[in-house]
């Protein structure tokens, strides 16, 4: 055990290239999820926030419950989507990485626009009179409620990233975790774990959980230094 | 949009009235300030005139219109400012209308620039204090140009010094043409600042007349009772 963690700060040490190779791609896809996810997620949110239409509730339910939705069932679903017989097929999309971003890209966009649904709508049913009354268009409110609630929709955002990072099941399905390809630190921790090479997993999971603790510390010091410069 | 007309006006949320067949008349001059105990529904009037709660009953009338022709604002008691800066607090309610860019910093500019807030444009708007705040409040109303602006209790809450830069405001844009309407439980801030009171209780105006007339003899029960209740030492005139 002491002699398997020892290899795996070797390994830190050493800047193994395959191992910086495996935690690179694993930001790229991950970070580019995040983007994109960001990007439907935050507008979706804030719509369904000061949205009034039949079905809202139902809509929000199903919202949050695709919160909770298992990464493999997403992965089936890009695989089939972008499989050879697939709609999509015909971009051989299929075990790439930008496959890997689709499916994390599915994976945190009900997660982001969920969180990102409760806290505009409570920033909504604040300013809703005042916005009415200057007749602010929906469109303008919507900007302007984002980016009062900025730093609160960070906590979103990186709710998503976390969910990115740490999901294995829809990346090894549309991935095919290839190795110098398409192997990203989840994936990898799970092959070498059945391989049996404790050393190079322990390394990719203290990155992972380093990231993590890292990409959360700075959101802890982003939100209590905007609490401080902007009240 | 003036003369306002208000008749049979009824708010029963949940069957129990707040408002019940109230009239009302309002000309387009003026600061008329709406007094009243506790729960009499004088924000919920406001909120009516507003728009921004449906009445169970009556009628709301702009000089012959459903809805007011001209502009309207609104300062509640406790504004909702943006975290973001003072500047853009003032500068997003002007998006709507048609100003470019440069005409509405400058118009944003010009109101922070009388309310006194020109040095703090950059700030954020939720570290000001509670009168600057509201001066923020009154800045981004007035820089709409309101042909009618309501005031919930403007000064509630704030020392004097900070009542009497808002009350210097609230005069300032009465005397560019602005109908002001608004509450108070400030009798003092009513002498200084109405030009005529309306006495909001059991649901109705109870009295409308000019201020001084309605601090020195004031015509209703309700009102005496309400003037004996605040200002006993003074009011002398039901016994």
């Amino acid at each position: 055990m002491t002699a398997t963690l020892f290899d795996a700060l070797s390994l830190l040490a050493q800047f193994d290239r395959q191992l910086l190779a495996i935690v690179g791609l694993s930001l790229q896809v991950s970070l580019s999820a995040l983007l994109l996810g960001t990007l439907l997620g935050l507008p979706l949110g804030a719509w369904l926030a000061m949205a009034r239409f039949p079905g809202r509730a139902a809509l929000v339910v199903a919202l949050n419950a695709l919160m909770g939705l298992p990464s493999v069932v997403i992965g089936v679903v890009v695989y089939l989507v972008l499989s050879r017989s697939g709609p999509l097929g015909s971009f051989g999309l299929l075990f790439s990485p930008t496959a890997m971003i689709i499916a994390q890209t599915l994976l945190v966009v009900p997660l982001i626009a969920a969180v990102s649904r409760q806290i505009v709508e409570d920033a909504w049913a604040d300013y809703a009179p005042e916005f009415f009354l200057f007749a602010i268009s929906r469109p303008q409110a919507i900007l302007l409620l984002l980016a009062d609630c900025r730093f609160s929709l960070i906590v979103a955002a990186l709710a998503g990233l976390g969910r990115a990072m740490s999901e294995v099941g829809a990346v090894m399905i549309v991935g095919g975790n290839i190795d110098g390809y398409t192997r990203v630190m989840t994936t990898a921790i799970a092959l070498e774990t059945s391989k049996g090479d404790l050393a190079l997993s322990i390394a990719l999971g203290l990155v992972l959980m380093s990231l993590i603790l890292s990409l959360n510390a700075l959101a802890h010091g982003l939100r209590v230094w905007s609490a401080r410069r902007y009240g | 949009m003036f003369p306002l007309r208000v008749a049979g006006l009824r708010f029963a949320p949940e069957g129990r009235p707040v408002l019940d067949g109230l009239d009302l008349e309002l000309d387009g001059e003026g600061i008329s300030l709406l007094l009243g105990p506790n729960g009499a529904g004088k924000t919920v009037l406001l909120r009516l005139l507003a728009g921004l709660l449906p009445g169970d009953g009556g009628s709301i009338d702009w000089a012959g219109a459903a809805r007011p022709a001209g502009r309207l604002a609104m300062v509640f008691q406790q504004p909702m400012l943006l975290r973001l800066s003072v500047q853009t607090n003032v500068e997003f309610a002007l998006r709507p209308q048609a100003l470019s860019a440069s005409a509405r910093r400058q118009r944003t500019e010009e109101v922070l620039a009388r309310v006194g807030l020109a040095h703090r444009a950059s700030d954020s708007a939720r570290l000001l204090s509670g009168g600057e705040r509201q001066r923020l409040a009154l800045a981004r109303a007035w820089a709409v140009r309101p042909n009618l602006l309501l005031l919930d209790e403007p000064t509630a809450s704030l020392d004097p010094s900070a009542t009497e830069a808002v009350e210097r405001i609230i005069r300032e844009i009465r005397t560019e043409g602005t109908r002001v309407l608004m509450t108070s439980h400030n009798l003092g801030q009513a002498m200084r600042l109405a030009d005529d009171i309306l006495f909001l209780a059991d649901g109705r105006i109870q009295e409308h007349a000019a201020a001084a007339r309605f601090f020195a003899h004031p015509q209703s029960p309700a009102a005496k009772a309400f003037l004996q209740g605040e200002l006993p030492w003074r009011m002398t005139f039901a016994r």
